[in-house]
């Protein structure tokens, strides 16, 4: 047993180590189109800063739109990584260590283009800096600045952290890379070899930057719900909006997590690494925190349409049984309850080709409902519309925000992908020690004598 | 007053000269010397000069620039006028729903005709109650939700009570029309038209062609910027602005003098007098006593610094509802 887990643990050095430099299936022709898309995207950022915000589909009364709906959205996915990196290793969750540089990069690469989001929807970005010069302490936008800046750094050291031991042990093992790679890795490896203390100094550092994440995580969540729950508007000004956006997003995350997870065990042959465990073990994850999110929106809404107060009830008219209805009903039935019933069966949950559709409808209902909790509220001041001008009083998003928006999508793709060239994708030396000391099956590791599914070697000499 | 060519100019600044002391009192500000600059040659010809904190010295005539409007600094706008505490009533029995009040707002502020900062609005508070006319400004709020919650300070609350946007200092992230209650604050999605009304009615340019501004004055000088928080500029948040220009030289706001009816009255709380279009000057406190005063959604919090009386036995029809189906 002993000696068979050590060869075991030197095929997961070897298989991990082989994925650095692998390319990801049709890499060029998806990081072409990921590109093309992204800068025609800027294009129309450009367009839009040349004409004014006018070429969008937002005017006075709804004065937030797609952008403000896709910030909610790209914070809340990054709260997955505080979710896998913290509270998975606070419950000792042996079967996490696959999982924990995926988390990390999915929550870094939103959380850079969270902080992007608010920037296209300025009238005047080139007068950002004015929030340093003149920053006023009062305004939930400085909170959420200094929330999104403070878990930026974090998730970065807590991605860098546990990269470290992988980059010495690619310093010392690949071969045939090139000289950039080469000095690359031996500067981020910052001279480590592995000693008792260095070791001992590394997993200090790893718990504590573990505790401190997760309240920036909340936090940061939570602030850019109080960019709307600190309005007096009907439908925002609600104390439940911290816990909804808090669990929506862990929700979403999940599921995104499912998904990038699905695109990489495929992408790179990591079919050893990313197993029916993992999946079946988020699916349940993902199970609660739809169950809950649904018990928070029956919250939400339930309340208020009990009792119907005047401008909440023309507030859920409009959402429920109006202009809003089938965004709204999808979002309940297909987005929640429909999920919720299929991840209650096992089948589903451990089946990777069937967890993939449920969690996309989870994920699409995810950002559909950002959209929801923006929009209609804004159509719903105290003071009636009266007279709008034409397209006043109704809100579609124009192709040119259609445009950004997508290049915000496929960027945050992007940056996966390209976070993925020099790093490897999971972390070696924890599967490793994890390995070691608990075996395969405690990991989620399958297959591992099956070689149709190994990475290719290419990089590495014994 | 406009001094083209340098001899005019010559002929009134020596005028200026002897009545520099009146000139002063009488709001006129004549001083500001620029800076001794040797790639601009002087006239020759030396004047004397009285500066405004009272300060004698010689000038070059040619180095003198003329200021027109009463000159207010950057921080002086910021704090607002002291001792004043603006404040406005609505009277709802007098409104017949005109929109005057709309048009001449628009027209001291150079405004498109649908962009109302000040709105005439039919309300209907219940099926069977009477449907009225609601004439809408910014309320000026002591507590004001929009203030709170800039990132920038670049809408801020003066001490004289007016709520008021520096469009230089506003980065466009519009939190202040998401966190007002009542709609006031509208936003330049594009660039913004500046309308001449007095030229030809409804004769709008681009406001980038435009060169002729109110009172001729040179927006980038900051020495001594007027009052005006109300030109448009695109990407920046706007809304009605009590026209503390006119505060300042002791005049009416535009909407109460374009008021048909005397509908409008304003004035300032510390002297407890508000005024109307005809003239009239009344008691604030005695006026709120006895037509029962009140504010918009007091409920709120927010304080407004606009009131309303009641819109009882009214002297002008109602407004037909039929015509305005409310909300969406």
């Amino acid at each position: 047993m002993e000696h068979n887990n050590q060869k075991l643990v030197e095929q997961v050095e070897r298989e991990l180590l082989s994925t650095i430099g692998q390319k990801y299936k049709n890499e060029r022709f998806w990081i072409g189109l990921l590109t093309v898309i992204s800068l025609f995207g800027v294009g129309a950022w450009i367009y839009q800063l040349k004409r004014g915000l006018g070429v969008t589909g937002m005017r006075d009364y709804v004065s937030w739109g797609l952008y403000i709906a896709l910030l909610f959205f790209f914070v809340g996915i990054s709260l997955i990584g505080a979710l896998v990196s913290s509270v998975l290793r606070f419950t000792g969750t042996k079967w996490r260590y696959p999982l924990l540089r995926i988390a990390e990069a999915v929550t870094l690469s939103a959380i850079l283009f969270a902080g992007v989001m608010p920037v296209l929807d300025m009238g005047h970005p080139e007068r950002l800096y004015y929030l340093v010069t003149n920053g006023r302490i009062q305004s939930p936008i400085l909170w959420d600045v200094l929330a999104i800046a403070t878990y930026f750094t974090g998730s970065l050291i807590y991605f860098y952290l546990p990269l470290v031991p992988d980059l010495a042990l690619m310093r010392d093992k690949l071969t045939g890379i090139s000289k950039f790679r080469v000095w690359l890795n031996k500067f981020m490896a910052i001279n480590w070899t592995g000693t008792p203390l260095q070791h001992k100094l590394l997993k200090r550092a790893m718990g504590i930057i573990s505790v401190v994440i997760l309240p920036c995580a909340i936090s940061v969540h939570t602030i850019s719900a109080w960019l709307i729950a600190m309005t007096m508007r009907t439908g925002w000004n609600t104390s439940i909006m911290g816990p909804y956006f808090v669990f929506g997003a862990l929700m979403a995350g999940c599921a995104m997590m499912i998904l990038v997870m699905a695109l990489l065990r495929n992408g790179y042959r990591l079919q050893h690494y990313l197993g029916h465990t993992h999946f079946d073990k988020l699916g349940m994850l993902l199970l609660a925190l739809t169950a809950f999110y649904l018990y928070l929106n029956i919250n939400k809404y339930g309340v208020p349409a009990y009792n119907m107060e005047k401008d909440e009830k023309e507030f859920l008219d409009d959402l429920m049984f109006g202009r809003y209805k089938i965004p709204f009903w999808f979002v309940q039935i297909g987005g929640l309850v429909i999920p919720i019933i299929l991840l209650s069966f096992k089948k589903i949950r451990s089946s990777i080709r069937y967890i993939v559709p449920v969690a996309a409808l989870v994920m699409v209902g995810a950002i559909v409902n950002r959209y929801l909790i923006v929009v209609p509220n804004m159509l719903h001041p105290f003071v009636p519309i009266q007279h709008p001008l034409p397209g006043y009083d109704s809100y579609n998003p124009t192709w040119i925000e259609w445009a950004i928006s997508t290049a915000g999508f496929t960027g945050f793709i992007l940056f996966i992908i390209l976070l993925f060239k020099p790093f490897p994708v999971i972390t070696i030396w924890e599967t490793m020690e994890s390995v070691e000391k608990n075996g395969v099956d405690e990991v989620g590791l399958e297959y591992m004598s099956n070689q149709k599914y190994a990475p290719r070697y290419e990089n590495y000499e014994n | 007053m406009k001094a083209e060519d340098n001899n005019s100019r010559r002929n009134f600044l020596r005028m200026g000269m002897i009545t520099t002391a009146t000139a002063a009192v009488a709001g006129i500000g004549l001083s500001k010397v620029l800076s001794k600059d040797k790639a601009e040659k002087g006239s020759g010809e030396e004047v004397k000069v009285l500066s405004a904190d009272g300060k004698v010295f010689v000038a070059d005539s040619s180095h003198l620039k003329l200021k027109t409007h009463t000159p207010v600094t950057n921080a002086e706008s910021r704090i607002g006028i002291p001792g004043k505490k603006f404040v406005m009533v609505i009277d709802l029995a007098k409104c017949e729903g005109c929109g005057k009040c709309t048009i001449a707002c628009n027209k001291m502020h150079h405004l498109p005709k649908q962009r109302e900062w000040i709105k005439v609005l039919e309300m209907q508070d219940s099926h069977d109650s009477a449907p009225y006319w609601f004439v809408k400004p910014c309320f000026h709020c002591d507590n004001p939700p929009c203030t709170k919650v800039c990132p920038v300070d670049a809408t801020f609350k003066r001490e004289d009570g007016i709520v008021a946007i520096d469009n230089e200092r506003c980065i466009g992230c519009r939190f202040c029309m998401a966190a007002c209650p009542y709609s006031a604050r509208v936003f330049n999605w594009s660039e913004p038209m500046w309308v001449e009304y007095s030229a030809k009615q409804g004769d709008t340019t681009s406001k980038s062609t435009c060169c002729s501004k109110i009172e001729d004055v040179d927006p980038t000088d900051n020495d001594a910027p007027p009052e005006r928080f109300f030109e448009s500029k695109k990407g920046c948040v706007e809304k009605c602005d009590f026209c503390p220009h006119m505060a300042r030289e002791g005049k009416l706001p535009c909407c109460v003098t374009g008021c048909g009816k005397d509908a409008i009255y304003f004035g300032d709380q510390n002297e407890d007098a508000v005024t109307n279009k005809s003239g009239q000057t009344v008691s604030l406190s005695q006026l709120l006593e006895d037509k029962a005063g009140y504010r918009f959604m007091e409920e709120l919090g927010t304080k407004p610094r606009v009131y309303y009386l009641p819109p009882v036995n009214r002297q002008f029809p109602k407004p037909d509802m039929k015509n305005s189906e409310s909300k969406s």
